[in-house]
């Protein structure tokens, strides 16, 4: 008989586990997959995972390896056993992320006008201005609905009781969303039945939701808004995810050179001739946006646009200058911003975080730094860091030379023990680390999709997730009550 | 659509077809082999004649042998006109316009690529049964044209589409018509022989055209050969009828009336189709059958570039502001 992948010598050590309570007793939520899996002989499960990995491929998301000539291609890394987020706990994230972006946004719209905040010394100026997703080109704008960040996706982590908080705040041109439709559209077809006993919420409607909220922000005009998404080009890591969701919205997918600014108006190149624009989803970065007002070098944007934005005849998701917000120094601060407009304390909490700027927490960071995690303020993709417990005395020193000779751009915290999940580990299961990313739309009103994207640090022990840095993912399961 | 995606559709089309023309005509030449006796290497000569590639055949190989000629054809990187790089570059334009083309069609031109890459890794596989590779590239390609016929909603891109499928499919045609014709004809001796018949049976075979042929006009005469593969109204890989079809995709994108034009796309087109449809085999014959492909040829080029600098180009759109 095939031999059973089974959770017998499953140890989930002395992390909070998202599939078992303790050893062999499986969570609520997750005991009509435990049953699934249990029922898979050894072979078929891996006859699954094979498939699924073969779907990827066929589909075509793939990222190219790097200096090999023959041109091989692969697959992100992606484990077939999902993870599971109950009703109750989903109804906490959703109110907190909902709190949180609504908060931010009034942030942004207060720096880039009266500054109140920074007036009131509730943000120091200097922490604002220093930050490189700072703009003073922005000053003033009055993007509609007075909405800036449209499209948002936060990074959540669990510590090893079991309580969340915010990791980052991804304000910018967050990435992964289509991996999140990706993952769910094979995990369908690896464990149907599983799937539609455990009640799972769709994920599916997101790109309706996307293209409801792009209207929405869309200058009148007399006919159906003519929407685009800017991409960098093929070239990019997320061209993917830029091409996929320009499909599954119907959006046209261009590159800066695809438009033209002409007559007021940003336009776009057709075989027709000129076409108006009045939506860019875009998924640049400011600085590329417009060599007339940011990086004169730029060749991916279209010069003129930020006029035509600061006279309302075109709208951008997100708009520029986001970035400001998170500033993983601003970050710090965030429990201040929420209760400073709204007078309420954040629903998911931060993780304590040490400013280097100020001279006590770069002292105290500089002694503790085989106990914290350091991080670089203007970086992401799991650059510019260094996990204290995992380090070298050689690589502390060295980091302690960066930090001293630029305090403001680095922060530090605690390092968190993450949840962990079962991955498929050659003829077993073992745990590893995980973080959670929801993505959040801010339109009319906020919407949080139910659901988001695991991210899974495949290596054994690892903490860091980035697929950068060999992380993979997983479907993640939101249930329904 | 933007200009540049219909770029990407038009080459992607062209670069699938001229990768499916390659397949047949070198799995129909390799079958024809099998049947003749003996050493033959002249059989492969004139397949990279059909290419127009025996300059840069010349100078990387010694022989126009099977095995070189095979290689050349298939699975070799620096030949941009080889199935791998035809692929390759269809896949390229593909990515660029993945958002418009049915993922089915994404998908089946990407599987594809992958068989093709693989086995130009391996191109011995390839050499001791092009049959089996060859057929892969051949019914994928049919897959593809019936995702396109069956799915794609009959819009612009499906116009740049076809347009690319079948201007690159009128230029195959004359080149293997031209190629094979003064190849066949000159050999007084097989006439009215067994090889004989097989060899222009092959010719049809290359343009998959041999049962359409048959039902038409039954015996294999090379005029009729000729009369077939250029005027034939009803056969969809005849010069006349791919051109008349690139015509009313043409006009259906612009709105204007056949007949007439407004730019210069319209015009070239419109000049070739008046001088295919208003011809009979023997005119041509008269002009000289080799005067008359080469002279498409170069047509078919012009008009070509006509096609970019109508709606490829990104620079002259500029004048013609257009409100939405």
């Amino acid at each position: 008989m095939d031999s059973v992948l089974n959770f017998d010598s499953y140890d989930t050590g002395p992390f909070y586990d998202e599939m078992f309570l303790g050893p062999g007793k499986p969570r609520p939520g997750t005991r009509l997959l435990m049953e699934k899996l249990r029922s898979l002989s050894q072979h078929e499960l891996f006859a699954r995972q094979a498939a699924a990995e073969k779907a990827f491929f066929d589909m075509g998301i793939t990222f190219a390896v790097y200096g090999d000539e023959q041109g091989t291609e692969k697959i992100f890394p992606f484990d077939i056993v999902p993870r599971i987020i109950e009703s109750n706990e989903w109804k906490m994230l959703e109110k907190g992320l909902k709190q949180r972006i609504f908060a931010l946004n009034l942030f942004l719209n207060d720096i880039y006008h009266d500054q109140k905040i920074i007036k009131d010394k509730v943000v120091p100026k200097d922490i604002v201005e220093t930050s490189a997703g700072y703009f003073p080109e922005c000053h003033g704008l009055n993007p509609p609905l007075g909405v800036w960040s449209h499209i948002t996706g936060t990074d959540l982590v669990r510590d090893e009781h079991g309580a969340f908080y915010v990791l980052e705040d991804n304000l910018r041109s967050p990435s992964g969303v289509s991996y999140v439709l990706a993952n769910r559209q094979i995990l369908k077809r690896t464990f149907p039945l599983a799937f539609s006993a455990s009640r799972v919420r769709s994920v599916d409607n997101y790109p309706s939701m996307l293209l409801d909220m792009l209207y929405s922000i869309a200058p009148s005009t007399p006919n159906k808004p003519n929407v685009v998404l800017l991409t960098p080009g093929v070239f990019n890591s997320a061209y993917y995810e830029h091409s996929f969701l320009a499909q599954q919205t119907g959006i046209t997918l261009v590159e800066g050179a695809d438009l033209v600014v002409h007559e007021g108006y940003v336009h776009m190149r057709t075989t027709r001739g000129l076409f108006r624009v009045d939506v860019i989803y875009r998924r640049i970065g400011e600085d590329f946006l417009d060599p007339k007002v940011f990086r004169k070098d730029s060749l991916l944007g279209v010069p003129g646009i930020m006029e035509i934005y600061r006279q309302g005849r075109i709208a951008l998701a997100n708009a520029p200058g986001t970035g400001v917000a998170d500033d993983k120094a601003v970050y710090s601060y965030v429990p201040s911003i929420i209760k400073y407009y709204l007078d309420e304390d954040p629903i998911i909490p931060n993780i304590p975080t040490y400013i280097c700027r100020e001279k006590d927490h770069l002292d105290h960071v500089l002694k503790n730094l085989d106990k914290l995690v350091v991080k670089a303020a203007n970086e992401s993709g799991g650059y510019g860091m260094l996990v204290g417990p995992a380090s070298t005395k050689k690589e502390r020193d060295e980091f302690a030379e960066k930090i001293r000779s630029d305090p403001r751009n680095y922060i530090a915290q605690p390092t968190i023990a993450l949840s962990r999940c079962p991955v498929i580990v050659d003829d077993h299961f073992e745990g590893r680390h995980v973080d959670f990313r929801p993505y959040i739309l801010y339109g009319q009103d906020i919407q949080v999709i139910p659901g988001g994207l695991t991210r899974v640090a495949l290596k054994k022990g690892s903490l860091v997730v980035n697929s950068s840095q060999g992380g993979g993912s997983k479907d993640t399961w939101v249930l329904y009550e | 659509m933007l200009s540049s995606d219909a770029d990407s559709v038009y080459w992607m089309s062209r670069y699938l077809e001229r990768a499916g023309n390659i397949a047949r005509f070198l799995d129909v030449n390799w079958h024809l082999t099998l049947d003749v006796p003996g050493e033959y290497t002249e059989q492969w000569k004139p397949l990279v004649i059909t290419t127009g590639d025996q300059n840069d055949f010349k100078a990387r190989y010694a022989e126009e042998n099977e095995e070189n000629v095979i290689y050349f054809l298939t699975a070799d990187p620096n030949n941009p006109n080889s199935i791998l790089s035809c692929l390759r570059m269809a896949r390229q334009n593909a990515i660029r316009i993945r958002d418009i083309i049915p993922t089915e069609m994404w998908e089946s031109l990407n599987i594809l690529y992958h068989y093709v890459q693989d086995g130009c890794k391996r191109p011995k596989s390839i050499l001791s049964d092009p049959n089996v590779f060859c057929s892969e590239v051949k019914w994928r390609n049919l897959t593809i044209g019936g995702i396109a016929a069956e799915i794609m909603a009959n819009d612009e891109s499906w116009r740049f589409f076809s347009m690319g499928k079948l201007l690159e499919r009128a230029d195959k045609t004359s080149r293997i018509l031209d190629v094979k014709y003064y190849m066949l004809l000159p050999s007084l001796s097989h006439v009215g022989t067994t090889l004989d018949t097989v060899q222009w049976a092959a010719l049809l075979k290359a343009v998959s055209g041999f049962q359409a042929f048959r039902h038409t006009y039954g015996r294999i005469v090379p005029e009729l050969v000729a009369e077939f593969m250029i005027l034939d109204h009803d056969f969809p890989r005849s010069i006349l009828y791919c051109l008349t079809e690139a015509q009313h995709c043409l006009h259906d994108i612009t709105g204007t009336r056949i007949g007439y034009f407004t730019n210069p796309a319209e015009l070239q087109m419109g000049q070739i189709c008046a001088g295919l449809s208003y011809h009979t085999i023997e005119e041509i014959f008269e002009q000289g059958l080799h005067e008359f492909i080469d002279d498409l040829q170069i047509r078919i080029n012009v008009l070509g570039k006509a096609v970019f600098d109508t709606f490829f180009s990104r620079v002259p759109a500029i004048e013609q502001t257009q409100d939405n």
